[in-house]
């Protein structure tokens, strides 16, 4: 008996092939974690944050800033000598016990970045962490869509197979 | 991919027969180790100054969690220097052969502890203390010759090494992860074994020791509960011990059906969720809470971190697969699903040290120069200053890691619930809600 000829339209084999699937969810993973987002203009402000570190922890600990301001420090140690380093920024102060110290900046690069101690201040020094936000998180939010797209991925391979 | 054995490679053979590259490993790891008790209780307090931190918690820990454990399974252990001691107490010598009659009590390990919950509960005691034991020298000495004394205790008391196979809080996991590894001891030909006289592999010969971790080889079907010590391919005399490369996470295909790994996996998990939390967050009140041992904070602490290990995430995670309608109780589908945490589990790991790691991994420049926090300067490096190493990278990876992890789970989770027979959805939602709560801890 001759196989019966398909009616399925070309498209629809073509998806169903695990490797154009495959290549398609990289694509769509791609596009999610580079494709340029759109950018609210908003007007760059000159913002000021009076930060007081005592061990381990500082004052306020999430701060927020929009892309392109200028922003400013004012760290006052409150205990032992304590420093603030933004990573991402590779910028820093260091400020005794009681006294003031001023860091500005331009906070030209947007995202989540982690600012913390950089004068050792005793046993849990290396964990005395705040963060800095520029911006909207966009890194989770793209990470987020990633993880999705995995779990649909998976499911979607396997159901393939079946 | 099919497996390569290792073993067909002269060079690696010869150098796994031999006890002699091993041994040479082995001093270097046991002086190594006694220098990091000593310098925990006699070299700097502050701890980022002081070889017992820096090699122990950055530099151990980033080679063990980021290398060894998923591209080596138990290779950690092979090399491991806290058995040895009391190992070599227990035979009454360090290479030769060893005598028929026992030298101490060599009992057998109590059948009702064979399993690794006291595993689970020794991890979790240094986990509740952990920020204590992660930052302060003397703690980190007290904990590291702890554990020596008790390998060698044990070692007069029970046969093999029962401080590695039922105690060690490093063990424990290191076992559950291996299964994900690319790397396997094996038997070649199981009709070899089944015809072998004397089983010279699990009670030894004069070609060398029976299986220090209780294991026949002949039977072993995953890799968690061997040690990877080479005993066996030195003892056996068919030639039939195979190291062999292998798809990653082999084991896993079969999902593990004991409560105890089960309830490992989500106290590695939890764990790895907790510290993303309390250590790398910016919540100061976790990290007095969690530093601060004994106080009302610190027990509230320990009741939350306890709870989210052994009741929330259990919970939620057995409310997703109640529905899951399947021949077997509800007890075993809960421990065949868990297989599927294991991947995500040693993901989080990664992804968490990475951070911790490359932020203080500058300290170990220093510290090379200073190890005490004397003022010595060894190699010049004493003053080095401390900065983060390739932060920029950091949130890609971490992502990269997690999604990975998560990919890598739903696929272990379908491969599980087709064992069983049960839809593997509520496990795949379960891992991805998870993995979102670390990447909103972590990002």
């Amino acid at each position: 008996m001759l196989p019966t000829p398909s009616t399925d339209p070309p498209i629809f084999h073509k998806l169903m092939n695990p490797r154009f699937t495959l290549l398609l969810l990289v694509m769509a993973g791609l596009v999610m974690a580079f494709a340029p987002l759109p950018v609210q203009p908003i007007t760059p402000q000159e913002r000021t944050f009076r930060i007081e570190a005592g061990q381990f922890a500082y004052s306020p600990s999430e701060l927020r800033v929009n892309p392109g301001d200028t922003v400013t420090f004012q760290l006052v140690s409150t205990d032992v000598v304590h420093g603030l380093y933004v990573d991402g920024y590779d910028i820093s102060i260091e400020a005794d016990p009681g006294q003031t110290k001023i860091l500005s900046f331009v906070a030209d690069k947007p995202g989540s970045f982690r600012f913390r101690c950089n004068v050792t201040c005793g046993a849990m020094h290396p964990f005395m962490i705040g963060k800095l936000n520029v911006g909207s998180n966009n890194w989770l939010f793209r990470s987020i869509g990633l993880a999705l797209l995995a779990v649909v991925g998976v499911i979607f391979s396997v159901k393939q197979k079946a | 991919m099919a497996k390569i054995e290792l073993t067909r490679i002269p060079f690696i053979k010869n150098a796994l027969k031999s006890r002699y590259p091993q041994l040479a490993v082995f001093i270097v790891m046991l002086v190594g180790y006694i220098f990091a008790i000593l310098a925990g209780f006699i070299g700097t307090p502050v701890g980022s100054h002081n070889f017992s931190i820096v090699f122990v918690w950055i530099a151990w820990w980033a080679v063990l969690i980021l290398v060894a454990v998923p591209f080596f399974g138990r290779g950690w252990c092979a090399v491991c220097p806290i058995p040895l001691p009391g190992e070599w107490l227990q035979r009454g010598a360090v290479l030769s052969p060893p005598d028929k009659k026992p030298k101490w009590l060599n009992l057998r390990w109590p059948r009702f502890l064979r399993n690794i919950w006291m595993q689970n509960i020794s991890f979790l005691l240094l986990a509740l203390f952990s920020s204590v034991l992660l930052t302060t020298p003397n703690i980190t000495g007290i904990v590291l010759a702890a554990m020596l004394f008790a390998a060698i205790g044990l070692s007069t008391i029970f046969e093999r090494r029962a401080f590695c196979r039922y105690l060690c809080p490093v063990g424990g996991f290191i076992g559950l992860y291996s299964q994900t590894a690319p790397i396997e001891l094996r038997i070649k030909d199981k009709q070899v074994c089944v015809t072998c006289e004397g089983k010279p592999c699990y009670n030894g010969s004069q070609a060398g020791y029976g299986c220090p971790w209780d294991v026949f080889p002949g039977g072993l079907t995953k890799n968690t509960y061997c040690g990877l010590c080479m005993e066996c391919i030195r003892t056996c005399p068919h030639d039939n011990i195979a190291v062999n490369l292998r798809p990653f996470s082999a084991d896993l295909a079969k999902p593990s059906t004991r409560m105890d790994e089960a309830f490992k996996a989500f106290i590695m998990l939890g764990s790895a969720m907790i510290y993303a939390g309390v250590l790398l967050g910016p919540w100061g009140a976790f990290k007095d809470a969690a530093y601060n041992v004994g106080t009302s904070a610190w027990s509230i602490y320990a009741i939350i971190f306890l709870a989210i290990i052994f009741v929330i995430l259990p919970g939620f995670f057995t409310i997703g697969i109640l529905k899951t309608k399947g021949a077997l109780p509800l007890k075993q589908r809960f421990a065949s699903l868990a297989t599927a945490l294991i991947p995500l589990g040693l993901m989080f790991w990664v992804a968490f040290s990475l951070s911790f790691v490359l932020t203080n991994a500058s300290y170990i420049i220093a510290a090379l120069s200073d190890p005490l926090g004397l003022g010595w300067n060894l190699f010049g490096t004493a003053n080095a200053t401390w900065q983060p190493m390739l932060t920029y990278i950091l949130a890609p990876a971490q992502t990269l890691v997690l999604v990975g992890g998560l990919i890598w789970s739903a696929r272990t989770a379908q491969k599980a619930a087709n064992e069983i027979k049960v839809s593997s959805t509520p496990v795949i939602v379960f891992c991805f809600i998870t993995t979102l709560a670390m990447l909103w801890l972590l990002l």
